[in-house]
């Protein structure tokens, strides 16, 4: 958990970067950019909200469980791209997807909890 | 069908297996109870409110055992911030049986979190018990982030591969399966290839007249796939037991009773003793359903299960803890 925050901190901070670089040119751009560069999905009521999210390349993805049961976050790739320790009520896992690409997931203990990050 | 005969159903088992009517009016929900008596193949189920016209020889068993499920152990939120309570009620209700138990099947999720103390504090409540012997499957909540590695240490000695087992008591068969384990994204409960072949194997010598339980914390049948509530590959398990007379099968999971009868297997689920769960279809979401507090004891429970040697029965009857 902690080492996918700092990955977040980076990826803020280089999404800050490019903004900088770019000053003067397209300020609201850049804002908005920030913006994109966390992503959040909810878990709620047993299922992941929004199912599908498309998000651009460099988007750190955070999972917060709002459910009164635990849950977890892992891609259904076989090595696992990522999955999350079990996440109890109000716990986070966060993952930056640095590759374009779709990646399924789903919760292990919940199997019919199923979702999907698309990354561009 | 008089007025004194409504709550009685007579099923014949020696016809197709399956009679719709029978199916329906053998279902029964939380807080409802049934009893219900196995005789050469025909199944008799009574509400728990005509329990006092079953006779005395109904009831005397050969061997007696009870099983407690979804104790959950760890669980706080308002559905019920005393799960160590109920448990401690559950056992007193097992103490308070008329004949007592031999021992106890637990059909998984002992705790709610995988906790070292969770499994503590169960294990220390149970010891209070009559009944000192207890049986284990895991539930999902039993064996996260390890692939079941604790549970295995703690309660599967002796057990084949990811914690199955069988044994034998006063001449009934009982099987504990494991259907938590290795879960694919969009299935249900799965038992596997490698399990399927022990069980294949381990009841391919029981007589016809032998009876089999079946325990694992997945209903083996189909109660609601789109929570889950079902297990991908129980036909073939169920298909292994198609030879003998009796089959009896008991789950938890659900967080509520339920009972269904095919042909010769007759499906349980036992009520938790930690929080009920909505019926299927019924909320948003399997997550734990909130009652007044006054009524939580209500729609929690333990199962009683009697065999009577030689009249082929087996009799399982629900308790509320209220």
């Amino acid at each position: 958990m902690r080492r996918s925050v700092s990955i977040a901190g980076l990826a803020a901070a280089l999404v800050l970067g490019i903004g900088v670089w770019g000053t003067g040119q397209k300020g609201s751009v850049t804002s908005a950019q920030e913006k994109m560069s966390t992503m959040e999905v909810r878990i709620d009521n047993f299922s992941f909200g929004p199912v599908a999210l498309t998000v651009p390349v460099g988007t750190t993805v955070i999972w917060t469980n709002r459910d009164d049961i635990p849950h977890t976050v892992v891609s259904t790739d076989d090595p696992k791209t990522f999955k999350s320790k079990v996440l109890d009520t109000d716990e986070k896992f966060s993952f930056s997807f640095s590759k374009a690409g779709t990646y399924p997931y789903f919760c292990s203990i919940h199997p019919k909890m199923t979702g999907k990050v698309i990354v561009q | 069908m008089s007025e004194k005969k409504k709550d009685e159903l007579l099923h014949d088992h020696n016809h197709d297996g399956i009679d719709r009517r029978g199916f329906l009016k053998c279902m029964a929900w939380a807080g409802t109870g049934a009893f219900c008596v196995m005789k050469g193949g025909v199944l008799n189920s009574y509400s728990l409110s005509r329990m006092s016209e079953i006779s005395t020889a109904d009831m005397m068993a050969e061997l007696s055992f009870v099983q407690i499920s979804d104790s959950h152990m760890g669980f706080n939120k308002p559905a019920n911030p005393d799960v160590v309570g109920t448990l401690k009620a559950a056992v007193d209700k097992v103490n308070g049986l008329s004949a007592t138990p031999e021992f106890m099947l637990h059909t998984g999720d002992i705790s709610h979190l995988s906790k070292p103390e969770e499994f503590d504090t169960v294990d220390q409540i149970l010891k209070s018990a009559k009944p000192k012997d207890v049986f284990y499957v895991p539930g999902e909540h039993d064996v996260l982030n390890d692939d079941g590695k604790q549970f295995l240490e703690r309660y599967g000695k002796g057990s084949k591969g990811r914690g199955w087992y069988s044994f034998d008591k006063k001449g009934v068969h009982f099987v504990g399966l494991v259907n938590v384990m290795n879960l694919k994204a969009g299935g249900l409960g799965t038992l596997g290839h490698e399990q399927l072949e022990w069980l294949e194997d381990d009841v391919k010598h029981l007589k016809h007249s032998t009876p089999i339980v079946v325990f694992a914390h997945i209903p083996l049948w189909s109660v609601y796939p789109e929570w889950g509530w079902g297990t991908e590959d129980s036909a073939q398990a169920l298909a292994y037991l198609k030879k003998v007379g009796s089959v009896t099968v008991l789950n938890g999971h659900i967080h509520q009773t339920m009972q269904k009868v095919e042909g010769n297997v007759t499906f349980h689920t036992a009520a938790s003793t930690a929080f009920p769960q909505p019926q299927p279809g019924k909320a948003d979401s399997p997550g734990p359903m909130k009652v007044p507090a006054e009524q939580l004891r209500s729609v929690l429970g333990i199962t009683d299960v009697n065999y009577v040697q030689g009249q082929h029965a087996l009799a399982v009857v629900d308790s509320s803890l209220a």
